[in-house]
């Protein structure tokens, strides 16, 4: 049993940090934004040189061979920052398809320019009425020669708008509801046939609604078993949620120690609000959650190296729950806190607060996550 | 980073987890399922098989007594005592006094009080709170004259947990009423056999005899019996506070009770099912696992953190210990009071000190329950926490 970092992750934290310490405070962040897709090309480019666009993909894919502490040091980080740059679409969710379930052929095609920076990815999941199920698919994927036609309707694509890639999931067969018959496939973002309609989020990011009407794509673009990607689906998403409970945790962390400095400098009453108890102990309170979510980070994140996937699944689902209720906790008295500065858009904290609502929000809620928990009996 | 114990921490779990099977006398064993008090005899007996064994004191150092385990295998031992379940080690004696004696004490003393705590041959009680000092402790008015080469000890504590057993006890005494109030307190200990000590009982919402007051009148203590120096009885206490940090989380024991409301909640039906078929049921418990699972890693951050950087000063992540543990440990009891539901209600009025073989397995659920509360309060409340972790951590 061991929570320390090592060496090798120790010096990859610090870089990342120092990074976006000197890289991204809040007003480049504004300049990021306004930029054309909503984020920066440019420090996207530094990603890249930095190498942290290839940590988790294997040396002979480029990569450099890291795991799940490596993507929990990188996302925490990003979290602190509210990076607008699509690193859960690309490398966690595009990459992690293709590291889990592509062939040789795919890998190569697609993995160097990933790591190079050169082409961002998005993963078109979401439907109209499949909400958190990722079985829950109603866009077909059918069958024409050789080829996979697609059709169907995609919403809320993150980064979906300026990928160059999408990784959509599709039906080879069954109902709507089934859990077998899921395939994930490979489609250009400009590929014919696809539309997208894109919009910011609530927190800043992007994401895209996109049709796709008779879209071909060759038997190559099919990621694993075209039949039988749920496991493939669920494994990847997992990992999704992993990276999201450890940006949470960064956001979080960040919120508090913002709140703290405010209540450490706001004066009322001819002394600073951090004075007064009824907010100390409300920041304790705080820094509970916090150290509960962290906890529950670093578990879901050891638990991906767990062998048994239904164990790994409820403590993933475990830790989205923790992250729930801990970011909701954090997000909304950060702004309490704050007081009326905490309602301007101008003032950094309520962009936290956006991010982390989003993230409750992603890949299931805390709800839809207490329920796979319960499913699953438990975990005493 | 890595969840996983070595396969030398596995065994060990395997070793302990065995000699609990063997050891923990069943009786012993179910009563402390079913939520209910041992008698004095069943915890004595308990924690002399404990301390035949060598674990009696097992945190202590080696020169006495203590077993030099790793912080990985101290955490293993008590979460499989909590689960097993079996009585912990009487924390008066073992994590409190023993270690202000071993840390502070004389040659002398160490030898007379160390090994009669290790075999519980004296049983020991706290005199801390007194009526008018609860969290703020310092201001305790409890006073020890010196004549001679004796004390004459003046006041009343109260909230003293089972002083009904206890042969000898520790206390804050002032000693010097012109310092500041920090300053002037000393750390004396004697016996509850002195003229001049009265023990009355105070009975809990429970309806139970768990904590008492005590009434020191003229009571005479020899000088020896002052631990370390006259006037710094408030560092030792502080020191004693500090020492027992990561057990008070009892996650064993909170595991212990959700094995149990899961194995009742199987058995009591509602709507023509079982309880634990109930969706909203299980919803509610297996929030609470989650809470659980997150204290437990929180725990294990800490001891992971204290087996790297060694005990130096507390932790203040063990106040998070501590508001959590004791949230988690009262919805467990709030939980088995759903899965009873009406029949939570019938009171035996012989009340529940061990002895009253008779009692209904449903009768301690609400007593329980309400005795639980305490765990937010005792051992600085979790409002004090929350004072502790925005000066220590927060800097607020």
């Amino acid at each position: 049993m061991d929570f320390d970092l090592t060496e090798e992750q120790r010096l990859l934290k610090e870089s990342v940090d120092g990074l976006l310490t000197d890289a991204y405070d809040f007003d480049q962040r504004r300049k990021f934004m306004a930029e054309k897709g909503g984020w920066s090309k440019a420090f996207w480019g530094k990603l890249a040189e930095q190498g942290l666009l290839g940590l988790p993909f294997s040396e002979e894919d480029g990569g450099f061979g890291a795991g799940g502490v490596e993507t929990m040091i990188v996302m925490e980080a990003l979290g602190k920052a509210l990076v607008l740059e699509p690193y859960l679409a690309t490398v966690v969710l595009g990459g992690g398809f293709l590291r889990h379930g592509g062939s040789a052929g795919q890998k190569a095609a697609h993995i160097p320019g990933i790591i190079d920076g050169s082409k961002t990815f998005a993963f078109a999941q979401l439907e109209k009425n499949s909400r958190y199920d990722l079985y829950d698919v109603a866009t077909t994927a059918k069958k024409k020669g050789d080829a996979y036609v697609i059709d169907g309707e995609k919403f809320v694509v993150l980064n979906g708008e300026t990928a160059d890639m999408l990784v959509v999931t599709a039906r080879t067969k069954g109902s709507q509801r089934d859990h077998a018959g899921v395939g994930v496939f490979l489609v250009p973002g400009n590929a014919s046939g696809v539309v997208k309609k894109g919009y910011p989020t609530q927190d800043g990011l992007h994401g895209a609604d996109i049709t796709f009407t008779g879209v071909e794509v060759g038997a190559d673009a099919a990621i694993g078993d075209p039949e039988n990607g749920l496991a493939l689906i669920e494994r990847v998403v997992d990992e999704a949620r992993t990276a999201i409970c450890a940006e949470a945790v960064g956001a979080m962390d960040e919120s508090l120690k913002a709140t703290i400095e405010y209540l450490k400098t706001r004066k009322q009453f001819g002394v600073p609000i951090g004075s007064f108890q009824t907010l100390q102990h409300r920041a304790a309170d705080m820094f509970v959650a916090l150290e509960q979510a962290r906890s529950m980070s670093m578990f879901a994140t050891m638990a991906g190296d767990f062998d048994d996937a239904k164990e790994r699944a409820t403590a993933v689902a475990a830790a989205k729950v923790q992250i729930g209720k801990s970011g909701k906790f954090i997000g909304q008295q950060s702004i309490q806190l704050h007081g009326g500065i905490g309602m301007t858009q101008e003032a950094r904290i309520g962009h936290y607060f956006k991010r982390l609502t989003m993230i409750e929000n992603t890949f299931g809620d805390t709800d839809y996550h207490l329920r796979r928990v319960t499913e699953s009996g438990g975990l005493v | 980073m890595d969840l996983a114990f070595s396969k030398e921490e596995m065994a060990f779990r395997e070793e302990v987890r065995a000699f609990f099977r063997d050891n923990v006398p069943p009786a012993t064993r179910q009563k402390l399922q079913e939520g209910r008090h041992l008698s004095k005899d069943e915890m004595v007996t308990w924690w002399r098989i404990l301390n035949k064994k060598g674990w009696g004191v097992s945190h202590w150092p080696k020169q006495y007594g203590g077993t030099g385990w790793t912080s990985v295998q101290h955490y293993i031992f008590n979460e499989e005592l909590q689960m097993a379940p079996a009585p912990a080690p009487l924390a008066f004696g073992v994590s409190m006094v023993g270690p202000v004696i071993y840390t502070f004490g004389n040659e002398e003393q160490k030898q007379r009080y160390l090994p009669r705590i290790a075999n519980v041959d004296d049983w020991w009680c706290q005199g801390f709170s007194e009526p008018g000092s609860g969290s703020d402790l310092a201001s305790l008015k409890t006073r020890a004259e010196r004549k001679g080469d004796k004390y004459i000890i003046n006041g009343q504590k109260t909230w003293t947990t089972l002083a009904q057993y206890a042969d000898m006890i520790f206390c804050l005494c002032r000693t010097d009423s012109t310092a500041k109030k920090q300053m002037g307190i000393s750390f004396i200990v004697f016996s509850m056999q002195s003229k001049g000590v009265t023990v009355r009982p105070i009975q809990t919402i429970d309806g139970d005899f768990e904590v008492n007051e005590v009434f020191l009148d003229d009571v005479e203590v020899p000088v020896e019996n002052l631990i370390g120096e006259e006037n710094k009885g408030w560092d030792y206490a502080k020191f004693l506070l500090g020492n027992e940090r990561t057990g008070i989380a009892r996650v064993g024991v909170s595991k212990e009770r959700i094995r149990r409301i899961k194995e009742l909640a199987s058995k009591v039906e509602s709507g023509g099912k079982p309880v634990m078929e109930d969706q909203g049921f299980r919803e509610k418990l297996a929030a609470v696992e989650i809470e659980l699972k997150a204290l437990e890693l929180t725990q294990l951050r800490v001891v992971a953190d204290e087996g790297k950087h060694g005990k130096g000063k507390p932790n203040p992540a063990s106040s998070v210990l501590k508001i959590k543990g004791s949230e988690i440990q009262q919805a467990t009891t709030e939980l088995l009071m759903e899965v009873i539901g009406p029949f939570a209600a019938p009171y035996d009025e012989h009340g529940d000190d061990g002895s009253n073989e008779a009692m209904d397995w449903t009768a301690q659920i609400a007593p329980s329950y309400f005795n639980n509360r305490k765990v937010s309060i005792y051992g600085g409340s979790n409002e004090i926490q929350r004072n502790i972790i925005t000066k220590a951590v927060l800097g607020l």
